[in-house]
């Protein structure tokens, strides 16, 4: 809502400064966004007299001039084709800032010649587009004097933020009002009074759903002259950014800023018989003034005549009875279009007007009639003509209410203590009527409906400055909440694969149809259910049933910009199903390039399946799941590599997902480099079974660990998890650990198995070991090797 | 005796010549070995007459200690030589890099939120979670948002298909466009007093330089029967005290609208604007940080809490915002952009504490 100073000053009566006005409106909630003082801009700028003109020496499209400024003669060089001796013009000393160039002035030295400001175009103080030359100022202009004036620009723009709720200040009227009732100044009343009829109105309003207009309004003017509106009417609208176009569409406009009260004027002449207001029909169309054609549906408020729609009620008119140069007789138009049937109707058909963005949020009901007299007077005063009698359709909707507010609850739930008498005083200075504390709400609010509402009138009349701070604190002895099983488990795993050199990432939660596809989404029967109906692109349509395309696209991007060897991370949602349960929190987890980075003391690895399986197996440990407990299958989703991938579960719960991403994936992807990945689901991680932070007892062994290293050859394709565990179970109580250190298969190995080198460690407990005991037991390890296909190798 | 002086100096010399352990080790063989020419003379002390024999085994005994200091001496002498030639000898480039050790970093909204929650956990408040595909009631109609009123508009909704043979609010699916969705997830299913704190993604259809599609926020909600609006300025003026580790902060709390919050208001601090930087806490302008309010008597009611019973206050805000004006991260769509170089120079160490 943006409005000027002089405009402002038309309804309130007051000596305060502008700063003043800005900081109190701000403090009353009207937050002021934006202050354009030209005043302020152009302050320095002053009117100039050319007394002198002459061709600069060294270059032909430059002058040189002496330019007189009020206190003394300066040299300035000047490009502009109209600059010549007797001119006045702007002059903006060296040291100003020229908004329109973005530059601050310096003295220079133009190929030679000095000079010490510059002679201003339109264009260069922001006024127009205008570039051609310099202004020029009228002959009477005094030199000197600030340009601002000479300009005719004094009149500073407020622009508001204005929320939703306060329709009641979407018209200068209403800033007034509030402001006035802050104590800046004193409100003007307005002069409504009665204009006599000259003729009975020649046109009847019908209207057939008092719901959605309850009371419309009406009354021809004959013999009116539609030019241009005078200047300062023009002026005003041009400083809020409204363009004028015709003294009656100039008035209309002015009314809807001026006192939130949209009008809407019909060429009299171009009206089919009597007008009627009723909802609409699926089908009808409807020309507005915007040069669109609008299918109506079903229940939009509609202006008729005999000939069928000519306008949408309460959001814009239509052109077939729009006035124009030749309008000689004119019908008013003004109603009461109830807000929720505008809102709908202005949604539907996405029109954005000044009209719907005032009835929307609900004008004043009692300031129908008002309306109409001021505006007739308007008319009067600016096109002639003669008035007919008001024809007045329903009655003003009684949107008042009475609150039983009850004046302690301002510090029970504002915190401010205030006397009675001052809570009083503020609620009638806003319009509020009291009979004790039964408040009546004035017409202009429909937004205040409670206690609570009253409650903040008045603590921001007071203002919230006023209301002093508490602190909140914990209750003595109680302690610091603990974070939910889910928070700690993201926390710690965040932690433990950042320790891995993995980046913390953070990427959409959408993504796009074909990518999902690749990763699950296709087999998702609820697929559609979860495709945004409205996305801002095509690339952010799918809610993402996977963390890694996202990852995936991420590390390309960062090979694309020349760094080959990403390690990206992400905790977030995934989509499976648009209920409260089907949007599981993720770990999910990327490497590509290599793993071990080139370097004087190593090698250069790639990152493979086992940096992937190390990442998810460490998180998962940080998560509190003991990993040896862990079953490793051969079943992760169908955009892993199938021979590099697997699951990891606890019987029937897969708790992640890892391996490398399937190359017929990367095709799709249009990703030449591999990749190895992970999907952690943290919310499938099972509640730690010990209770408290006790831990076992350590009951360490006074006897030196044995190690005893075994080469077996068994089958090509036996996994080496069985092995080991037929290692492992080979005495359960003395062998603490079995690990493989060699894998060979080739040259002395048959064809088909391959050579597994395993180093077990014996922990005894009770005694050290005697050589028979050690021997004995390499023949037991043996012996279950041998259970599952192996050999010792000799 | 004059022998004994000749062997003497003999025997010295040979140590003195001794250049390694090894040749040591000789000498004193060939000195006071069993075959040694000290040893072979005093086998010959038997052959002596009494008085003779015992001057000459004193003398030899002597010789035999004067020779073996004289071994240790230089024994200590060639170990240190030879430390100094192995120390020498395993010399190596320290200046050379060491071995590699990658460590990645925790994106700024992890460590922003921690911070956040770690000061509201200090004032009583738990974390709470909830989904991001809502219905239209927990987004809009419980959260005082009527059908049709404009404020709905301001928040650019995401939609979703509404759910096969459902009715009403509860079939129309939508990305949550606050997290303000859990408060009354919370207020369902708990009874006041509540603190909670709610961390979450949340969804605008805005995407230009100062509004992406997704962002987070934290919100806030404090129920009991006492709480008022002198609370709220309390407890947010000490969260952005500490948050932004600026004693001096100056706040400053506003009139505003929310359709779920009577009195609303939103909450501005201090700042200088230099030609480069934004320097938070005190100086002529102010920034928006946050909106909040007293919890509308609709929500509670809606929510199923008597309103005429209890009170209190709800807040919420942007955390890449916190995030921006905290650690001076200039553009907000940088967050979400995955940039190695960003993450790197934005990120935390997970080591540093919060």
């Amino acid at each position: 809502m943006k409005f000027t100073l002089s405009w402002l000053k038309d309804h309130l009566a007051t000596a305060a400064a502008l700063e003043e006005i800005s900081a109190k409106l701000t403090a009353i909630g009207l937050e002021v966004e934006k202050i354009e003082d030209p005043a302020a801009m152009l302050a320095g700028f002053v009117v100039g007299h050319v007394v002198s003109a002459e061709k600069h020496p060294d270059a032909d499209k430059l002058q040189c001039l002496v330019v007189d400024t009020g206190t003394e003669q300066l040299k300035v060089v000047c490009g502009a084709p109209n600059a010549r001796a007797g001119l006045k013009g702007v002059f903006a000393p060296a040291g100003s800032y020229i908004p329109g160039l973005d530059v601050t002035l310096k003295k220079a030295n133009i190929r030679g010649q000095e000079s010490n400001g510059m002679m201003c175009s339109e264009r260069e103080l922001l006024l127009s587009d205008e570039h051609k030359g310099i202004i020029e100022l009228p002959q009477d202009a005094e030199t000197g004097s600030p340009a601002v004036l000479a300009l005719n620009l004094g009149d500073p723009v407020i622009e508001i933020n204005l929320t939703p709720n306060r329709g009641d200040c979407a018209g200068v009227l209403g800033i007034a009002r509030d402001l006035a009732a802050a104590g800046l100044g004193t409100l003007k009343p307005l002069q409504a009074d009665a204009v006599a009829g000259m003729f009975k109105s020649p046109v009847s309003v019908a209207l057939k759903d008092m719901k959605a207009c309850p009371l419309f309004l009406g009354r021809a003017i004959k013999g009116v002259a539609n030019g241009a509106s005078p200047e300062w009417l023009q002026k005003r609208l041009k400083a809020v950014g409204q363009k004028p176009i015709s003294a009656l569409v100039d008035i209309t406009n002015y009314f809807s800023t001026g006192l939130c009260r949209p009008l809407h004027v019909y060429d009299a002449d171009k009206l089919s018989g009597n007008i009627h207001v009723r909802l609409s029909k699926k089908g009808e169309k409807v020309a507005a003034l915007n040069d669109n054609t609008y299918e109506l549906d079903d229940g939009m408020v509609v202006i008729c005549d005999e000939s069928g729609v000519i306008g949408l009620g309460g959001v814009m008119g239509g052109t077939s009875t729009a006035v124009d140069a030749n309008t000689k007789n004119v019908y008013i138009e003004c109603a009461y279009f109830d807000p929720a049937a505008i809102a709908k109707t202005g949604q539907k058909l996405q029109i954005d007007s000044d009209a719907r963005y005032r009835f929307e949020r609900g004008v004043d009901p009692a300031f129908t009639a008002g309306g109409m007299e001021l505006a007739t007077r308007m008319v009067l005063d600016i096109c002639g003509g003669n008035p007919g009698e008001v024809f007045v359709a329903g009655t003003a909707p009684d949107n008042m209410r009475t609150i039983a507010y009850r004046p302690e609850k301002l510090a029970a739930l504002g915190g401010r203590d205030l006397a009675e008498a001052r809570q009083k005083e503020i609620l009638s200075s806003l319009g509020f009527k009291l009979v004790g504390w039964n408040a009546r709400t004035p017409s202009w609010r429909h937004d205040v409906t409670g206690v609570a509402d009253l409650v903040e009138e008045i603590l921001r009349i007071d203002g919230y400055d006023n209301i002093p701070a508490v602190p909140v604190v914990r209750a003595a002895g109680e302690k610091m909440p603990e974070p939910a099983p889910l928070q700690k488990r993201a926390a710690a795993a965040k932690r433990a694969l950042a320790t891995r050199g993995l980046y913390e990432t953070v990427t959409w939660s959408f993504m796009e149809s074909v990518k999902s596809d690749l990763f699950g989404a296709r087999a998702n029967q609820n697929k559609a259910a979860l495709t945004l109906v409205n996305p801002i692109s095509a690339e952010l349509s799918q809610m993402r049933p996977s963390i890694l395309p996202n990852l995936i696209d991420a590390a390309g991007k960062n090979a694309d910009r020349g760094i080959p060897d990403a390690a990206l991370f992400e905790i977030g949602r995934i989509y499976v199903s648009p209920e409260n349960d089907g949007q599981p929190v993720v770990a999910a987890g990327l490497r590509s390039g290599n793993a071990a980075r080139r370097h004087w003391s190593q090698k250069a690895r790639a990152a493979d399946a086992f940096d992937a399986k190390a990442d998810a197996l460490d998180a998962l440990r940080c998560c509190g799941v003991n990993t040896a407990s862990l079953q490793i299958t051969r079943d992760a989703p169908d955009w892993y590599h199938p021979g590099r991938s697997g699951s990891l579960r606890l019987g029937q719960n897969v708790l992640a997902h890892f391996g490398e991403i399937h190359p017929g994936v990367l095709e799709s992807l249009k990703r030449d480099e591999a990749f190895a990945g992970f999907e952690i689901f943290l919310e499938n991680i099972p509640a730690p079974k010990k209770k408290g932070p006790q831990k076992s007892l350590l009951k360490p062994s006074p006897f030196q660990p044995v190690s005893r290293d075994f080469a077996f050859i068994v089958d090509e394709t036996l996994e080496a998890e069985k092995l080991v565990r037929a290692v492992a179970e080979a005495d359960k109580k003395l062998i603490t650990d079995v690990e493989i250190f060699d894998i060979y298969a080739g040259k002395g190995v048959e064809d088909g198995k391959k050579s597994v080198a395993v180093a077990v460690t014996l922990q005894p407990v009770e005694k050290t070991l005697t050589d028979e005991e050690i021997t004995a037991m390499g023949t037991k390890i043996v012996a279950a090797v041998k259970n599952i296909g192996g050999v010792l190798r000799t | 005796m004059s022998n004994i002086e000749a062997l003497k100096k003999e025997l010295v010399d040979t140590v003195k010549a001794a250049n390694d352990i090894a040749a040591l080790e000789e000498v004193r063989v060939s000195a006071l070995g069993k075959k040694g020419k000290v040893t072979d003379m005093m086998k010959t002390l038997g052959s002596l007459a009494p008085d003779e024999r015992k001057q000459m085994g004193q003398a030899l005994n002597l010789l035999k200690d004067e020779i073996s200091a004289e071994i240790e001496a230089r024994a200590a002498l060639l170990r240190q030589k030879e430390m100094a030639a192995r120390l020498q000898n395993e010399t190596v480039d320290v200046t050379l890099s060491p071995r590699p050790f990658a460590q990645g970093t925790l994106h700024p909204i992890t460590r922003t939120l921690e911070d956040l929650t770690a000061i509201f956990a200090d004032m009583g408040f738990a974390v709470k979670e909830g989904p991001e595909i809502e219905d239209d009631f927990h987004n809009f109609t419980a959260l005082n948002f009527p059908a049709g009123h404009p404020a709905r508009q301001m928040h650019d909704t995401f939609y979703l298909p509404d759910v096969a043979g459902g009715e009403g609010d509860a079939a129309k699916r939508l990305l949550r466009t606050h997290t303000s969705t859990v408060q009354v997830h919370v207020m369902q299913n708990q009874k006041p007093p509540i603190r909670v704190v709610i961390p979450g993604r949340t969804y605008r259809s805005d995407y230009d330089q100062t509004h992406t599609p997704m962002f987070h926020q934290l919100e806030g909600l404090m129920i009991d029967k006492t709480t008022h609006m002198g609370h709220l300025k309390g407890c947010l003026i000490e969260l952005c005290k500490r948050f932004f580790e600026v004693d001096t902060l100056a706040t400053r709390f506003r009139p505003s609208f929310f359709p779920f919050t009577e009195p609303s208001a939103e909450m501005d601090i201090g700042c200088s604007r230099g030609k480069d930087e934004l320097k938070i806490g005190e100086g002529g302008d102010w920034l928006e940080i946050l909106g909040c309010g007293m919890v509308h008597p609709n929500v509670l009611k809606n929510c199923g809490i008597d309103a005429e019973e209890y009170q209190g206050f709800a807040f919420g805000m942007g955390v890449e915002r916190m995030a921006m004006l905290k650690y001076g991260i200039p553009d907000l769509r940088t967050f979400f952009e995955s940039d190695l170089r960003w993450l790197k120079h934005y990120g935390f160490g997970p080591q540093e504490t919060v």
